[in-house]
Order: C-alpha cells, then structure tokens, then sequence
C-alpha cells in the first residue's frame, strides 16, 4: 500500500509541476498580438477554412484493431506471469487464445484493414 | 500510512528522481545530443554563440542551451483566435505529466539492506535487516503495467494539442502521432509478454534481480540473452512512441512544419519539447532495466565481485557496491540514449504508409511468433 501511497504524491507533484511549468508560460511574457499572429500558419496563406474537418476513416480503423489487439495483450499478461505453473493446459489454452489473435490478424489484413495509401 | 521519515524520504527521492535527474540532466543531455551531436554527425559546428561574460570559451555550449531556456521562458504566448483555450493551456501539462510519473516504478539501484548482505546462488540474500526502497519512487508489483498504463496516456497529449489548436498542420500531425503511437503500443505490449514468461514477474526490481544470474558460470544472465528478438522489437517500438526520426512524421518539418505543437509557443511548446527528452531518456531507463540487467554490475554482488572461483575475488563494502550499481545503471542509461541519438541522425525519416506497415504487418507478427516460441521454450524446459 505504502508504494501506492508514494505513486498518488508522485501524482500530486507532476500534476503541481507541469500545472506551474505550462501556467508560467503565460505569466511572463509579453502579449503583443496582432492579426497576423492570431492566426494559425497554413504556409503563409490566408488560412481556408476551419481544422474542425471530416477525419479520414483510415485512422477509426487504426484506433478499433489497436482496442482489440491490446486488449489481447492484457489478457495475456497475467498468463505469461503464472505461465510455469500453469504448464501444458496453460499453454493450450493461451495459444487457442493467440491463435484467435492470428486469425484475426490475418483477416483484417486480407480484408486490407491494414493498408495504408 | 507514511511515517514522517518515510514521507521525507519519499520526497526526496520524488525530488532528485525528477527534478535532480530526468528534468535537467536528462533535458540538458538531450539537447545536447539534439543540436551539438547532430551537427558532430553532420560535419556542422552547431550552437556555438552564447558566451559566459564576454569569455570566448563554448563551455561544450552549456551556456547556449541555458539560454535558450531563459528565452523560452519569457517568450510570447502566442494562441491562435480560434483555438479551444481550455485544451490548449492542458494539452502541453497532459504532454509533460505521464513523461514525469513514468519514472516511478523504474528503480536506480537494489533495495537497501540495513542488515548484512549475504550472496546466494548469484543472489544478494539480506540477513537481520529490513530492505529499504531507497533507489526507486515505487516499488510496484505491477511495474511494468503500469509502464503500459502511463505510456499510454501521452497519447492523449499529442492528440489533444493537435486538435486544440484549430490548426489544419496541427491536426494533421496529432492524428498521425496518435495512430502511430497506438500502433506501436501493441508490439511493445507483445514483445514483453515473453520477458514477462522469462522473469515470472511484473515487478522491475525483481527483474533487475534475477538478472544477476550467471549462465553457465559466467554470461551474466541479462535479458537480451533470453530474448535478443523481443529488445529489437521493444527498441524499436519504444523509439516510435518517442515520436522523434526515423519515425517522426508527426512532426515532420519539411511536411507539416512541426507538427501537433505547430501553434505552440514560450514555456508551452517548452513542455512538449521537455516531454520527448524526458521520453527518450526513459526509453534508455527501461530498456536497460529489462534487457540489460538494470543497476546490476557484471560479476558484482553484495559483498564483492566474485569471478566464479566459489567465493569473493575482490571485496567491496557494500556502500561501494550500492555507489557502483548507480553508476552502472546510469551508464546504461545514458548509452542507450546515445544509441537513439545516432539511430536518429544517421536513418532517414519513413514515409507515413512505411510507417504502419513496419508497425502492423512486420514487427506485430513477429511479436506473436516470439511470444509463442519463447512459451514454448519455456514450458519445455
């Protein structure tokens, strides 16, 4: 518990630390805006329009086989760590696991979830 | 739950652990790595200007890295009109906080033994003493995921400043930050499952301990002996979270100007900055930690170092051995922060769709394939 205890200070302490260190940032320094500044860069041009755009699907495709993939992973975490006890069945059973994690892999791949151009 | 000693201690630790090492020698030897080792590995001369009192003298150009420090300090806050103010005052603190409370569970030396150190089996046993956590913030059971836990959580800085900003570049720059972070996330996961198997333990001073072993009396048992395919994946996953060349197209200059922090400026951009340094030295902490023995010293145990004679070869008092494993530890650090830095400046960057292949369809089914033959190994022998 003590070392738990220790992580929730360490906690408090980034939080105060990176709070005072961003906060600061706006403390000194002199404000001195103007229209130029107050407008975000686009390679010199008059900026088009607003960034609140349409997200190319690509990327929800990259997010949904990361939730699935790492959820595996965590699932078999507690298994590598007790892997020598549970011996054979252990193993069986983990590589069913794995081997669903393959097959898996293996159809988003085929099914060009994982292409990129 | 703390007695008030306990509770000094701890503060200290939390003290020198981040605002003693990871924040300043770490940022300050990054930056150095960044703009003089870079330019010594690209035939440049690199910042050379600031002097100490008019003195001609570059002082390895700490002077100029101070500086520019000072400067970023009283830089303009420059937002953009449209930009979310809440998100864009959080985003760099979101940035910076996982980077300062990863460093809990990574531990600089052994317990300290108050008793008497006794060597057993390669192993440093401590006789009518209690062992005290003296060189790590946490000693956690669940270390490594907690690792896991944290890292993750950086995402969210990179996401948020890239979105906050209402900047086109910018969100460019933080969706590719995140998909590539999340992508790399999973070979890191999968390559440590094995060394998970190896070491039967999440915890990274168990680790280091078991690392003390010797193999066939007399290859010090590091991890990269057990498991060399999972430290190149690790390696190179940990490298693609730091977000820095060759897998920096998220902030790729020549591309998308600087990226998710393009309308970043003062202390804020600082922040991020400080967080990737920080990052990239604590890719060092950890991998030395898990493959290459953390604060042990080959040879080196409790009482002395001992040769595989059956006894000690040559006695050291245990405050020398303690003084020696955080040396060693640091050492191991640094060299690996070193490798980064001439990984970085001698490959060139990758294109985004190289990128994900590498992370998808090479290092994660070689991750898997790993995995199931070191559980197979293991469970055959």
């Amino acid at each position: 518990m003590v070392d738990y205890g220790a992580l929730f200070v360490l906690f408090l302490f980034g939080i105060a630390l990176a709070g005072t260190i961003v906060a600061m940032a706006t403390l000194f320094g002199k404000k001195l805006p103007n229209r130029y500044k107050k407008q975000v860069y686009e390679a010199g041009s008059e900026p088009l329009g607003d960034a609140r755009i349409r997200i190319n699907v690509k990327f929800y495709m990259v997010a949904i086989s990361f939730v699935m993939f790492d959820l595996e992973t965590v699932f078999l975490m507690p298994w590598a760590i007790v892997a020598k006890e549970f011996g054979g069945a252990g193993l069986a059973a983990a590589m069913f696991f794995v081997g669903v994690l393959v097959v898996g892999l293996i159809y988003e791949w085929r099914k060009g979830g994982l292409e990129w151009e | 739950m703390f007695s008030p000693i306990d509770f000094a201690i701890l503060l200290l630790k939390i003290g020198v652990i981040t605002l003693g090492f990871a924040l300043p020698i770490g940022g300050l030897l990054t930056l150095y790595g960044d703009r003089k080792l870079s330019a010594l590995i690209q035939n440049r001369v690199g910042p050379n200007r600031a002097k100490v009192f008019g003195i001609q003298s570059s002082l390895l150009s700490l002077p100029q890295f101070v500086a520019d420090g000072i400067k970023m300090l009283f830089k303009e806050d420059a937002m953009p009109d449209n930009a979310d103010r809440f998100w864009h005052f959080i985003a760099p603190a979101l940035a910076l906080l996982p980077a300062i409370t990863l460093w809990a569970v990574i531990p600089f030396g052994d317990l300290y033994c108050t008793g008497t150190v006794q060597v057993k089996d390669y192993m440093d046993v401590c006789v009518g003493g209690e062992q005290k956590n003296y060189f790590s913030i946490a000693n956690l059971d669940a270390g490594l995921l907690y690792v896991f836990a944290i890292s993750s959580i950086s995402v969210y800085g990179a996401a948020l400043a890239g979105w906050s900003t209402n900047s086109k570049f910018a969100l460019i720059g933080g969706l590719r930050s995140t998909a590539q972070m999340i992508s790399y996330e999973v070979t890191m996961g999968l390559s440590l499952a094995g060394t998970m198997l190896i070491y039967g333990t999440l915890n990274l001073n168990e680790m280091a301990q078991q690392q003390g072993a010797l193999l066939g009396g007399w290859l010090p048992a590091w991890g990269i002996v057990y498991q060399p395919v999972a430290f190149f994946l690790f390696f190179i996953a940990m490298m693609a979270e730091t977000k820095r060349a060759p897998f920096d197209v998220p902030e790729g200059e020549s591309e998308i100007v600087a990226g998710y922090f393009t309308e970043f400026s003062a202390l804020k951009f600082g922040a991020i900055q400080l967080s990737e340094y920080v990052g990239t030295i604590f890719v060092g902490a950890l991998v030395a930690t898990i493959f290459f023995g953390g604060w042990q010293v080959p040879f080196l145990y409790g009482d002395g170092f001992h040769f595989g004679s059956g006894g000690v070869d040559i006695a050291v008092p245990y405050e020398g051995v303690v003084a020696l494993r955080l040396v060693a530890f640091i050492a191991k650090t640094l060299f690996f922060v070193l490798l980064q830095f001439m990984l970085r400046w001698t490959l060139p960057r990758f294109r985004y769709d190289q990128i994900m292949n590498l992370g998808w369809k090479i290092l994660l089914p070689i991750s898997i394939a790993n995995l199931v033959i070191t559980a197979i190994i293991v469970l055959a022998f």
